[in-house]
C-alpha cells in the first residue's frame, strides 16, 4: 500500500512496538537494494497473521512484493516463493503467537533446511490482535484474558530454542531503535541461510514492557535490554549458549553460521547427479 | 475352447514376490501383444502381512480387474482359503507344494517353485516357474516369454548371461511340470497386436509424467500411501535447473509451500491421500481466495482419518470439491484410467494456470497401482499452459474488476499483496460487504473458464443413464456393454470433468428421468451433488475398500432401470 487506502482500516495501536519494527525493516530494505543495485520487485514480504503480519500492508513507500497468508504458516509459503525464485530477497515477518505457537512446527524444518529467508519476528509476549490471550512468550503466571489464574505453562525462550535448532544466523532487537535494528535485519537478509531477527516491539495495549525493556533510573528500574560485547565471537556456539544465559535481552547478533549451504545451493549441487531427462525420454522409460 | 481374456490371481505374504509376479506377467504378455492391466492390493505394514494382486490379460483393451479368477496361485494356505471362493468353477489353482499341501487334486496342482528355482542355480527364479506353468495352461507359445526374458535382463552386466540362462530354465521347468498334470484351461486367442505405441504404465506414474509433460515446474510433497510413488517420481526425474521437488514435513508445508511456488510464477504441485487434504484444507482456501494457481493431487484410500490406508474407495469427493470453509467450490478432474491419469494432470495444470486458482485431481488407490498398456500420448499435441502474466508497471490493481486479470510475479513490476483476507483491488485488506460480493462474484466467474465441450456418450435416446466417475468407470463400462448387448434401454454418459461438469452433458443430463451412478462411497456423494444441480441421479455404492465387479453393477443397474420404467408406467 504506496499511499493511504481508505479502504483498509486496520491500524495499530498509538506507540505500538510494529511500528519501529516496520521502520527498521524498510531502511533494511532500501539499504540493501542501494548496496546490491536490486529492484524493489526482488522483494517478497511473507507476513503471518495478527496486529505483525499486517506490517505487509503498512509499509511506506515503493512496495515490495507480499503475502498475506493464513495464520503460522508463513515459514512453508517463503520456502516455496524462494525455491521458485532464489534470487527473491524473501522476509517472513510475524508475531511470537504465529511463529512460536501455531507455526512453531515449522521452524526446525527450515533451520534444517537452512532455507535462505530472513524472519523479522515482533515479539510482544501477547495475542493482541484477539485482545490479550497468553502467548508462548508470556511469562509462567502472567495473568492474561485467557489465563484467569495464571498463565500455568512456562514461558518459551525463543532465542534459546533458535539456537538448539540450529538456525543458522540468530539476532536480537528491540522495536525502539529502528537504525540500530535496520542493521541487524540487513545482516539477517545478508546471511547466506536462514536467519531470525527476534524483535522485542511491546503491545502498548495489552503488554506494555517498553519500561521493563529500556529501564527507569529514576525509579529505579534495571532495563532488561543490553548490548550483546563488541568481542563476543557469533560463530561460537557454546558462546552464543552462555550469552543466553545471562538473562534479560541481548541487542545484537547471538550466533551466525555461515559455513552451511543453504537449500538452494544444496539443490544445485544435485544437478550434477540428477541427471535430468526431457519429457520424450521420461516416456521412453515406459515404452514398449 | 478359445478365450480372449484371462485373469491370474497371485495371493501370499508380502515380500513373497506376489506382486512382482503379477506385474511380471501383464508386463510379458503386453509384449506379446495382448492388453494387460493388473489390480493390487497390499497390507499397511512394512514386511509379509497378506497380500494379492491380480493380472488380466485380454485380447482386447480392458479397464476393469476382471470379475472371476481363472487361475489362482497361492503361495501359502491362507492364501489359498482366502481367495478360494473367487476362483471360477473350471478354474486352476497352482500352489506352493514346498509350504503346504492340498487334499483335493481336482482342480489344483502342486508347484514347487522356489525349489525349482533353486534348481535352476538361481534363486530369484521362482516367478518364471509360476510364468511358464501359466504360459502353458493357456497355451501361450514359449517364445513369447523367452524373448521377454531376453529383453528384461539384457542389463548389460557381466551376469546377463546366466540371469537369462537360469530364467529360460525356470520357464521351461514350469511348463514341464504343468504339462504332466494335464491340465489346461484352453487356449487364449492370438493377440491383435495394436499399430499404436504404447507404454506400460502404473496410474501414479501417468499422473507424474502427464504433470511434467504439461510443464509442472515445481513439486513438493508427504509421503503418504498410495500417492509416495509420485514423490519419489519427481525426486528423480523433476530436477535440475529450473525445476524442483522436494520432501517437505507435513502437508501443511506441501499446500503452502507449492502456494509459495506458485504466487512466484511456477507450475505447482503436490499429490497426498485423504489425511493430507484434510490437512491441505485452510491452504486450498487461501489459494482459492487469493488467486493462486496449483494442482493438487488426492490418490483416493478408503475411510475418515487413517482409514483404510491401501484400499481403494471414492469418498473423497466432497472433502476435495468443498475443502475448505467459506464459499469455496474447487474446481476437480477425477481420472477413470490410467490414460486419463496421464491427460486428467495435462488438464489439471492448464486449468491451475488458465483460471488462476487451485485444482484437484482425483485418482485412487486402484488406479494408482495398477500396471496397464496404455496407447502412447502425443506429445506434440499437448500444450504447456501457462497464466496469463501482468507485463505492465507498477501500480497494479491485481484485484480489479469481476473476472480473471493478469497475474503478476516477483521480480517484475506490479507488486501487490496476495492476501488470505477478503481485499480490495489492491489486495489490501477490507471487511466492506459490498467487496466481499464482487470478490466472492469474481471468484465463482473464473470456473466457467474451464467448462469444457467433450465427453462420453452413447445411446443418449435412452431416458435412464449410468454415469460413473473415476476408476467405477471401468467396471461400469463393462457392465453397460453387457446390458447394452441385452438391450437393457439405458444410455452412457462420462466425464472426468466433475467440476464445472461440460454444460451439455448436463443439460443433457437434467433431461434424463434417472441418472445411475455407480460410486464407491456411502453416501453417494456425485449423486448428491447432480441432484442438487438439478439431475435425478441416485447412487449405487459400495464400500468394501474394493472396486466393483461389473457382474454387481449389471445386476443393480438391471434393477434400478426396471424399478424406474414401472414407475415410468405407473406414471
Amino acid at each position: 500500500m504506496s499511499k493511504k487506502n481508505p479502504e483498509y482500516d486496520f491500524k495499530w495501536c498509538p506507540g505500538c512496538g510494529d511500528f519501529g519494527v516496520r521502520r527498521a525493516l524498510e531502511l533494511a530494505v532500501i539499504d540493501r537494494m542501494e548496496e546490491t543495485g536490486m529492484p524493489m520487485e526482488n522483494n517478497v514480504v511473507v507476513a503471518g497473521i495478527g496486529c505483525s503480519g499486517n506490517l505487509v500492508h503498512l509499509l511506506e513507500g515503493d512496495q515490495p512484493y507480499g503475502i498475506h497468508g493464513i495464520h503460522g504458516r508463513s515459514l512453508p509459503i517463503a520456502l516455496g516463493v524462494k525455491m521458485a525464485q532464489p534470487t527473491l530477497n524473501v522476509i517472513v515477518v510475524a508475531g511470537d503467537g504465529d511463529f512460536l505457537s501455531i507455526g512453531g512446527e515449522h521452524i526446525g524444518p527450515q533451520a534444517a533446511r537452512n532455507l535462505n529467508i530472513c524472519a523479522v519476528i515482533m515479539d510482544n509476549g501477547v495475542y493482541g490482535l484477539t485482545k490479550g490471550q497468553s502467548s508462548p512468550t508470556s511469562l509462567e503466571g502472567a495473568i492474561t484474558s485467557s489465563t484467569p489464574f495464571g498463565k500455568l505453562e512456562s514461558m518459551t525462550h525463543p532465542l534459546d530454542l533458535y539456537l538448539t535448532l540450529g538456525v543458522s544466523f540468530i539476532a536480537s532487537g528491540f522495536s525502539g531503535q529502528p537504525r540500530p535494528l535496520s542493521q541487524l535485519i540487513k545482516q539477517g537478509m545478508e546471511h547466506p541461510g536462514f536467519s531470525i531477527v527476534h524483535v522485542q516491539s511491546p503491545c502498548t495495549t495489552y503488554n506494555d514492557t517498553f519500561i521493563e525493556l529500556k529501564g527507569d533510573l529514576k525509579n529505579g528500574i534495571q532495563p532488561s535490554l543490553w548490548d550483546v560485547p563488541e568481542d563476543h565471537d557469533s560463530s561460537d556456539r557454546e558462546a552464543a549458549h552462555s550469552l543466553l544465559q545471562q538473562g534479560g535481552v541481548p541487542v545484537g547478533v547471538i550466533y551466525r553460521d555461515t559455513h552451511r549451504l543453504s537449500l538452494d545451493q544444496s539443490v544445485e549441487a544435485t544437478w550434477e547427479k540428477a541427471k535430468p531427462k526431457n519429457i520424450e525420454q521420461l516416456m521412453g522409460a515406459f515404452e514398449f | 475352447m478359445q478365450m480372449r481374456d484371462f485373469v491370474v490371481r497371485f495371493a501370499g505374504e508380502g515380500g513373497q514376490g506376489v506382486v512382482t509376479s503379477a506385474e511380471g506377467l501383464a508386463q510379458s504378455s503386453t509384449q506379446v501383444g495382448y492388453h494387460a492391466l493388473t489390480f493390487a492390493t497390499f497390507p499397511s505394514q512394512i514386511l509379509g502381512g497378506p497380500t494379492w494382486t491380480q493380472a488380466r490379460i485380454s485380447v482386447n483393451p480392458v479397464l476393469a480387474p476382471g470379475d472371476d479368477v481363472d487361475v489362482l496361485v497361492a503361495f501359502n494356505r491362507d492364501a489359498y482359503d482366502a481367495h478360494r471362493q473367487d476362483v471360477r468353477p473350471e478354474g486352476i489353482v497352482v500352489f506352493n507344494s514346498a509350504e503346504f499341501q492340498l487334499e483335493d487334486n481336482e482342480r489344483s496342482f502342486g508347484l514347487p517353485f522356489e525349489e525349482l528355482a533353486k534348481s535352476t542355480g538361481n534363486n530369484r527364479a521362482a516367478n518364471m516357474v509360476i510364468m511358464g506353468a501359466l504360459a502353458h495352461l493357456i497355451d501361450m507359445p514359449q517364445e513369447h516369454l523367452i524373448n521377454f526374458v531376453e529383453e528384461r535382463f539384457n542389463r548389460g552386466r557381466a551376469e546377463d548371461a546366466e540371469v537369462i540362462r537360469s530364467n529360460i530354465e525356470a520357464l521351461n521347468l514350469g511348463r514341464t511340470h504343468i504339462a504332466e498334470t494335464g491340465f489346461s484351461l484352453g487356449s487364449l486367442a492370438p493377440p491383435e497386436i495394436p499399430e499404436y505405441q504404447q507404454l506400460m504404465i502404473k496410474g501414479n506414474e501417468a499422473v507424474s509424467i502427464g504433470a511434467i509433460a504439461a510443464g509442472l515446474d515445481f513439486y513438493v510433497g508427504y509421503p503418504i500411501s498410495p500417492a509416495t510413488p509420485i514423490l519419489l517420481y519427481m525426486e528423480r526425474n523433476l530436477v535440475g535447473e529450473n525445476r524442483f521437488s522436494y520432501q517437505v514435513s507435513s502437508e501443511i508445508e506441501s499446500i503452502t509451500a507449492i502456494l509459495g511456488a506458485g504466487y512466484a510464477g511456477k507450475r505447482s504441485m503436490t499429490a497426498t491421500s485423504g489425511p493430507g487434504v484434510s490437512l491441505m484444507s485452510e491452504g486450498l482456501g487461501l489459494a482459492w481466495i487469493a488467486e493462486i494457481p496449483l494442482v493438487v493431487v488426492n490418490v483416493q484410500r478408503g475411510g475418515p482419518a487413517t482409514g483404510l490406508p491401501t484400499k481403494t474407495e471414492q469418498s473423497d469427493l466432497y472433502g476435495c470439491m468443498f475443502p475448505a470453509h467459506g464459499d469455496v467450490r474447487l474446481p476437480i478432474i477425477a481420472a477413470g484410467t490410467v490414460e486419463e491419469c496421464f491427460y486428467g494432470a495435462v488438464k489439471a495444470i492448464e486449468w491451475a494456470e488458465k483460471y488462476q486458482g487451485p485444482v484437484i485431481l482425483m485418482s485412487e488407490m486402484s488406479l494408482a497401482e495398477r500396471s496397464q498398456n496404455i496407447r502412447k500420448p502425443d506429445l506434440s499435441k499437448i500444450k504447456q499452459a501457462r497464466r496469463e502474466i501482468y507485463t505492465g508497471t507498477n501500480g497494479y490493481h491485481r484485484y480489479a474488476g469481476d473476472e480473471l486479470s493478469p497475474m503478476p510475479i516477483p521480480g517484475s513490476p506490479g507488486a501487490y499483496v496476495a492476501n488470505g483476507s477478503e481485499h480490495d483491488d489492491m489486495g489490501d485488506t477490507t471487511h466492506l460487504g459490498e467487496r466481499h460480493v464482487q470478490m466472492t462474484e469474481r471468484r465463482f466467474s473464473k470456473i466457467k473458464l474451464l467448462e469444457e465441450d467433450d465427453y462420453e456418450h452413447d445411446q443418449p435416446e435412452h431416458s435412464i443413464a449410468v454415469m460413473p466417475w473415476g476408476g467405477s468407470k471401468g467396471p461400469a463400462l463393462e457392465a453397460y456393454n453387457t446390458l447394452k448387448e441385452n438391450g437393457v434401454p439405458v444410455g452412457w454418459y462420462y466425464t472426468m470433468y466433475l467440476n464445472p461438469l461440460p454444460p451439455k452433458m448436463l443439460e443433457e443430463l437434467k433431461k434424463k428421468d434417472l441418472v445411475i451412478v455407480p460410486e464407491l462411497n456411502y453416501q453417494g456423494q456425485f449423486s448428491s451433488i447432480l441432484r442438487s444441480m438439478g439431475v435425478k441421479a441416485e447412487s449405487i455404492t459400495q464400500y468394501t475398500g474394493l472396486p466393483f465387479k461389473a457382474r454387481t453393477l449389471v445386476e443393480k443397474i438391471t434393477e434400478k432401470t426396471n424399478a424406474q420404467l414401472k414407475e415410468t408406467v405407473r406414471v
